[in-house]
């Protein structure tokens, strides 16, 4: 692992309430890992995630980005620089595709211009048809396509590192795969630093180095799938057997010589 | 002679640039001051329930007012205001017309604006400002880029109903002396003139239909994200604002402003008194349909130079006086009272308008009255109607205790209508008016007062305190002084009622001139 996480969180605690959001969790996330942070509704992952671009700010513990304390740090300035791709993709209904990707860039003053050009670059690199959905309102795209250009958004400013909260979550299984497999491969092309929340387990194993698995506000286990497997915490082991299950269930009801 | 070829649609259109022309000036100010208190209004409690809550509770409360009521009361509120500056700083300014109106109407703007603005912001969905958040702009960028043009749609339709309520409540603004499509309706109900009652309400509705549908194509652009719809509205309007802005901005308003009431006797004066200025050559206008409080503040103000008055109401509203006192007596009182604010009594006209209790001829005579005291007998078992305030003046408190009247019921109606109600025996006894022409019309006979309960009402001709040295302006007005009597203006009057095209205040007042001035 190098020296110094991309982003690290030392007993970093956040309570709405009475309710513990999240409960002193010490989390490293190495820079060019993909990080997958798994758990049911309510378990405080998206909460976790949002604490590193301090949408939501910690009631407790420090939180680093490439080395700096978060809280040191222009709250603007820090979501900026952290590509963010939300639930449903978040894009503004009232700006085209290309508004929608350029905003960062135009928020820090980059001229008219290069934002043209670098909307270009993105759209390719996310595979979408620039003449076709260029001036696009979002209302046109189908969901596989408008999360395409939640990732280009997200990439707009040259981020290091992107925060996915379950970006393939609402798409149809096809979408999904070929997304998430595209989004890796930008991942490792472009060198990023990617934490990516997902109720799924299939998904967190297929995509990411490594698994944060949350529940009730604590860090139950962190490793790679292979390191979890050798967890104590039943939870876990009960998560990582979904998958299989799910397959030999799978194998019960298809025909073994089927289409796929 | 058919409707289509009466001469007063022609005389409708000649005010038409002036009225419209006014009427869109104070409606446009009203609505721009609405928005631009009503929009930050808006945006500033977007995120406080508590604030937001009174804020709509109290626009609410507003618009509960009836429009009337909301433009009168600001007369006297700006008078005030203005009166209080004049102490203090040494400027004051017209709390006549335009402004009342235009402060009236603008508060009246914005309950839709505010409460469309507030439900416009608060229905955008959590998530994009999370979005705008996550992106990284700041609340203001969130706002500016994001909250205000997701909004829009919904604020452009309050605006909308703004629009609508303010154009169709200006014509309310005519009685606190701001011109507008009111002057139509309000001068055509006094003077019987249908044709220009209905006149009046087209061309407001007209107005109103015309910004609302244009506003509507804006709104339409705007929720479609449609450039060219939002576009061709807003020309639209610009130019519906510019062709009824320019024929009144080129014409100069100098010269003599003649004031009126808002009853067809001060119709037809303030007409002969304009064309007895201009005949003078001097330059004059007529500005009609004032209500009665407001007209001698705006004398005294300046906002008008000579209007007629009647000594009664003044002894009554101004000097406010329950003793009664001779004509010549109460008549030599007013003026000195008057002249402590510069204001010149220049005469008596010749007749008066006194309050008067009327019931047809035939009924005196089986009854056997001839006087108030002769009424009292039998107001048991009558029912009396009379206008909106003659209830609550010290008049009909004076009559009461003078004769010790006691009536079966007692109704207000339009002044108007009275005299067909008692001629039809809807109602037994009404209190009219000694100059109205409907009395000789319907053989009705005004009741003798034996205790002088009713005050003399001498029609007056006032100057402003500006005007107090203005010897040509005397000097025009003297043919028309001790002319009058009250045979010629009760006739004059039941002309004025009339509903073709003699009947009008300008063909009227040329008649009354052809009798008076070879006096």
């Amino acid at each position: 692992m190098p020296s110094k996480p991309a982003i690290s969180y030392q007993k970093v605690t956040r309570s709405f309430g009475s309710l513990k959001a999240v409960d002193h969790v010490s989390l490293d996330v190495a820079e060019g890992e993909f990080l997958a942070i798994v758990g049911g509704s309510g378990s405080g992952k998206t909460t976790l995630l949002r604490l590193a671009n301090r949408l939501i700010e910690a009631d407790a513990g420090t939180i680093t980005v490439e080395g700096e304390n978060v809280q040191d740090v222009d709250p603007v300035a820090l979501r900026r620089r952290i590509g963010y791709v939300f639930q449903s993709g978040g894009l503004f209904p009232h700006l085209s595709v290309a508004d929608n990707i350029g905003i960062t860039p135009r928020l820090l003053g980059e001229p008219a211009n290069a934002i043209a050009m670098r909307v270009d670059e993105l759209l390719e690199l996310v595979q979408l048809d620039r003449t076709a959905h260029r001036d696009r309102l979002p209302e046109a795209l189908s969901g596989g396509q408008r999360q395409r250009v939640g990732v280009a958004r997200a990439l707009a400013a040259r981020p290091r590192i992107v925060l996915m909260d379950e970006p393939f979550g609402a798409l149809d299984p096809l979408t999904r795969d070929a997304l998430g497999d595209d989004y890796h491969s930008l991942h490792r092309k472009l060198g990023l630093t990617t934490v990516m929340i997902t109720h799924d387990m299939t998904e967190a194993i297929l995509l990411a180095d490594r698994i944060a698995v949350m529940r009730g506000g604590r860090l139950l286990a962190q490793g790679t799938p292979a390191e979890l497997s050798n967890s104590s915490e039943a939870y876990v082991l009960e998560l990582l057997r979904t998958p299989r299950r799910q397959v030999e269930r799978l194998n019960a009801l298809l025909p073994a010589s089927g289409a796929a | 002679m058919s409707l289509l070829s009466d001469p007063r649609w022609g005389e409708a259109l000649s005010h038409l640039p002036d009225y419209l022309g006014n009427h869109v000036r104070v409606s446009l100010a009203a609505l721009a001051i609405g928005l631009a208190v009503s929009l930050p209004l808006a945006i500033l409690t977007r995120n406080r329930p508590v604030p937001r809550a009174v804020l709509l509770a109290l626009a609410s409360i507003v618009q509960t007012v009836p429009g009337l009521a909301l433009l009168a009361l600001f007369y006297p509120l700006l008078l005030l205001a203005a009166s209080v500056t004049l102490a203090w700083f040494g400027v004051s300014f017209s709390a006549f017309g335009f402004l009342p109106a235009m402060l009236a109407l603008a508060l009246y703007s914005m309950l839709p604006v505010l409460r469309n603005g507030i439900t416009g912001l608060n229905g955008i969905d959590p998530a994009l400002i999370e979005a705008a958040k996550g992106v990284g702009m700041t609340p203001r960028q969130s706002l500016v880029m994001v909250e205000l043009p997701l909004a829009l749609p919904v604020m452009m339709a309050g605006i909308r109903t703004a629009a609508v309520w303010v154009i169709g409540t200006a014509t309310l603004s005519t009685p606190i002396g701001q011109t507008s499509l009111g002057n139509y309706i309000f001068a055509g109900l006094q003077t019987q003139n249908w044709v220009f009652v209905l006149f009046g309400c087209a061309a407001s509705a007209l107005l109103a239909l015309a910004v609302d549908q244009l506003l509507g194509l804006i709104e339409s652009g705007l929720r479609h994200r449609s450039r060219l719809r939002t576009a061709l509205g807003g020309v639209g309007i610009a130019a519906l604002v510019a062709a009824t802005l320019v024929p009144t901005m080129a014409r100069s308003s100098s010269g003599y402003v003649v004031g009126a009431k808002t009853f067809a006797e001060q119709y037809v004066l303030s007409a002969l008194m304009r064309d007895r200025l201009q005949a003078a050559g001097l330059s004059a206008t007529a500005r009609s349909g004032l209500g009665s409080s407001v007209i001698f503040e705006a004398l005294k103000a300046g906002d008008i130079d000579l209007y007629v008055d009647y000594s009664g109401t003044l002894w009554a509203n101004q000097l406010h006086r329950t003793d009664i006192k001779p004509r010549a007596e109460l008549l030599a009182e007013l003026k000195t009272a008057l002249a402590r604010d510069n204001i010149t009594l220049l005469g008596e006209l010749g007749f008066e308008n006194a309050y008067a209790l009327v019931i047809p001829k035939k009924r005196a005579e089986a009854l056997g009255i001839r006087s108030i005291a002769d009424l009292a007998a039998h107001a048991s078992t009558l029912s009396i109607a009379g206008d909106y305030e003659f209830f609550s003046r010290p008049e009909w408190a004076a009559l009461q205790k003078a004769y010790g009247l006691q009536f079966r019921a007692q109704r207000q109606m339009q002044p108007d209508f009275m005299y067909a109600a008692v001629a039809s025996g809807e109602v037994d006894v009404i209190a009219g008016y000694t100059s109205d022409g409907l009395i000789a019309k319907y053989d009705l006979v005004t009741l003798d007062d034996p205790k002088h309960a009713i005050p003399p009402y001498d029609a007056i001709l006032l100057l402003a305190p500006k005007r107090a040295g203005d010897e040509r302006l005397k000097s025009a007005l003297q043919p028309l002084l001790g002319k009058i009597d009250i045979a010629t203006m009760r006739e004059a009057n039941l002309r004025a009622s009339g509903n073709d095209a003699n009947s009008s205040p300008d063909a009227v007042a040329k008649w009354l001139w052809g009798k008076v001035g070879q006096r």
